[in-house]
């Protein structure tokens, strides 16, 4: 299929006396969405939190179109083009829908002082692209009509999308989801499954999800990975992950 | 009924042990020796009274409470002018019609009030800065008075060794306290919440040392004075001008009038505070300004987006700072006189209580807590000894009745046009 666009091998980290991450490995392929499972505390966000440079990984390797990006901060591995939600939305509750995504897309825009400051055309101008290009993605996930709103006030799944347009003003190559399923309806659910379907394929987003909804992980994604404990248990396609017996018995315990 | 007897019995006893020892005593000096005096039969019987007052008080709490909370409450400001207040379209106007006055008034003013007026818009200047670190980027910065500082010297420095007007000297004092906020803003802000500010505070007090030690240059504990004041495109406000220069009384064939000189100096000031309302204004609504509030509200967020928290943090302490030096170096062209002790934590704290008391973020609150800040401690000048205590009221009865400052602020939001 398609090439390879990140490559984790051997990825561990360490708190202390606390491996809570050994030996993680994970290839992702452009365009291919692929999930990350495994019980509560297998340290499946430890994962994610290594791979968009929140902790320094104790060890392993990640590669980002064969440019290794362990230990970067935060802020260069998202303007690498790997985005991440939160598994506890963190939108900015006092700042209207649309100036959330204003702030995303900071680094695209006009930030010269002087320009700003007199109001130059060509401020204008990238300040009303800004809006437009929010506009569109508030209308792609229903949102439009909230766009005034204080983000605090929407519910909680719109809080969710709204995370979720966030990430795709800053542009992403990959977009990486920590539950975003938690805490959703069906309804809002199957939803989540469309919109995530769109950014595969309509905006060429690769994604990486963490998720507990095995009807979801299942539905949608191409490839899974499965880990508890912080170690590698299972790897491959939601057929062979639904059958492995290891799996099942780390998720419902022995018989 | 019992518990609150004693509970009144011991309140009033407390105001006894209170109050007696601060105001029911006298110390005198006798030669050499201190001597202890009770004072008047006057004060004992307003603490007396006092005493008799809270016990009644505390006996009748529960009905006093109850009779309060039956009447309808009234806050301090209603909430619909408090809200109409608020707005960002009614501030535009409250801000326009207040600058027509501020220009016009000064030509009637007496000459104390509106050399107070200058202080004010000073401070105004001040706390329109600092609004810049603690309102919007959400950092305590207890060393404000530092920047302040680099700009009063800056200027007085390079007029005092080179010569150099007011004019030249403003941008370069801008310049150099921002360096400063710079170049201390590296260190400083991997720091956050109270780490920072205890500091900055450092950093605050560091610099005056530092300024109050270098003697040599800066004269130290003395201080640079005989500075210059500002010049009407080279015309002096002066009796008589220097060699080469010329006065603005005999360019104008006026009457020399020393009032002119301090109108000159309201005029300035107004200026530079204008021009920092207007930056502060735009900056709210640029890439930049959204920044520090996101920042402010969420840092985590922030980096997960691509956006750099030290870049925009440091940007934040950078343009505060840079706010400092050009109201430090009119501070010196005004006083003429610089020294280490007008640089002291106080007037970080006074800086601060400005923008807390405005409303953090608030524009119109600062200006509004400026005045209040600074008039109120002028025209109570008999009641000078009772500063701090009516300062501290000030701060008690505002976290009671108006925890978010005089005029909260509201953000000018962007929104999206149907």
């Amino acid at each position: 299929m398609s090439r390879e666009i990140l490559k984790v091998e051997n990825l561990s980290m360490r708190f202390g006396g606390l491996l809570a991450v050994n030996g993680v490995a994970l290839t992702v392929k452009e365009k291919q969405v692929v999930a990350l499972i495994g019980p509560n505390g297998a340290g499946k966000t430890t994962v994610f939190n290594c791979l968009t440079g929140f902790y320094k990984p104790s060890g392993g390797s990640i590669l980002l179109d064969g440019q290794a990006i362990e230990g970067l901060a935060g802020h260069e591995i998202a303007r690498k083009g790997v985005v991440r939600t939160f598994q506890n939305v963190r939108l900015f509750k006092d700042m209207t829908a649309v100036e959330n995504l204003l702030i995303a897309q900071h680094r695209h825009l006009n930030t010269n002082f002087l320009a700003g400051l007199f109001k130059t055309p060509s401020f204008r101008k990238s300040e009303r692209e800004a809006m437009e290009f929010a506009e569109y993605w508030l209308d792609k996930v229903n949102l439009k009509e909230f766009a005034n709103r204080t983000a605090g006030t929407l519910a909680y799944g719109q809080q969710r999308r709204l995370e979720i347009a966030r990430c795709m003003m800053t542009r992403p190559r990959i977009l990486m989801l920590d539950e975003p399923a938690a805490g959703l309806n069906p309804k809002e659910t199957e939803d989540l499954k469309a919109l995530i379907s769109v950014l595969r394929e309509e905006h060429n987003v690769t994604v990486l999800l963490i998720e507990h909804d095995m009807k979801l992980v299942m539905s949608i994604s191409d490839h899974i990975v499965v880990i508890n404990q912080g170690t590698p248990l299972a790897d491959g396609t939601p057929e062979q992950i639904r059958d492995n017996p290891e799996v099942i018995k780390a998720y419902l315990g022995e018989a | 009924m019992t518990r609150n007897l004693k509970q009144a019995l011991f309140s009033a006893l407390l105001v006894w042990a209170v109050a007696y020892p601060v105001l029911g005593l006298k110390l005198t000096i006798v030669g050499i020796n201190l001597e202890v005096h009770g004072t008047s039969n006057m004060t004992l019987a307003i603490i007396a009274i006092c005493s008799v007052l809270m016990f009644l008080r505390v006996l009748f709490n529960d009905t006093i409470s109850k009779a309060w909370k039956s009447s309808p409450s009234m806050p301090l400001i209603p909430a619909k002018a408090s809200n109409f207040l608020t707005l960002p379209t009614t501030q535009r106007w409250i801000i326009i019609a207040l600058i027509v006055g501020a220009l016009v008034w000064p030509f009637f003013g007496s000459r104390g009030a509106v050399d107070i007026a200058t202080l004010i818009l000073i401070y105004v200047m001040l706390g329109l800065g600092l609004n810049i670190v603690v309102g919007l980027a959400g950092l305590l910065d207890l060393g404000y008075v530092g920047f302040y500082a680099v700009g009063a010297y800056s200027y007085a420095l390079l007029s005092h060794y080179l010569g150099w007007s007011f004019w030249v000297c403003l941008p370069v004092a801008g310049l150099m306290a921002a360096t400063f906020g710079f170049l201390l803003g590296f260190p400083v802000l991997r720091l956050r919440g109270d780490y920072l500010a205890i500091v900055t505070l450092g950093f605050g007090e560091i610099i005056r040392l530092f300024l109050r030690n270098l003697t040599s240059i800066t004269g130290g504990p003395n201080g640079i004075s005989n500075i210059e004041k500002p010049t009407f495109f080279g015309l002096t406000f002066e009796r008589k001008a220097a060699e080469g220069m010329q006065t603005f009384h005999e360019y104008f064939g006026l009457e020399y009038n020393s009032i002119n000189k301090v109108i000159f100096l309201y005029l300035v000031a107004l200026l530079l505070a204008l021009g920092a309302l207007f930056v502060i204004n735009r900056l709210l609504r640029m890439p930049i300004g959204r920044a520090w509030e996101a920042l402010r509200e969420d840092e985590i967020a922030c980096r997960a987006l691509g956006l750099n928290p030290t870049v925009i943090k440091l940007s934040a302490f950078t343009l505060g700072a840079s706010f400092a030096g050009f109201a430090g170096s009119f501070f010196a062209a005004r006083q003429g006189l610089v020294t280490p002790e007008s640089f002291t934590f106080i007037e970080s704290a006074i800086i601060l209580a400005i923008v807390v008391l405005g409303g953090m973020g608030s524009q119109l609150g600062v200006i509004l807590a400026a005045v209040v800040m600074i008039l109120l401690p002028e025209m109570m000048r008999e009641f000078s000894e009772y500063r701090m205590l009516m300062f501290g009221a000030l701060m008690v009865l505002m976290m009671i009745w108006r925890p978010q400052g005089l005029l909260p602020m509201q953000r000018p939001h962007m929104e999206l046009r149907k």
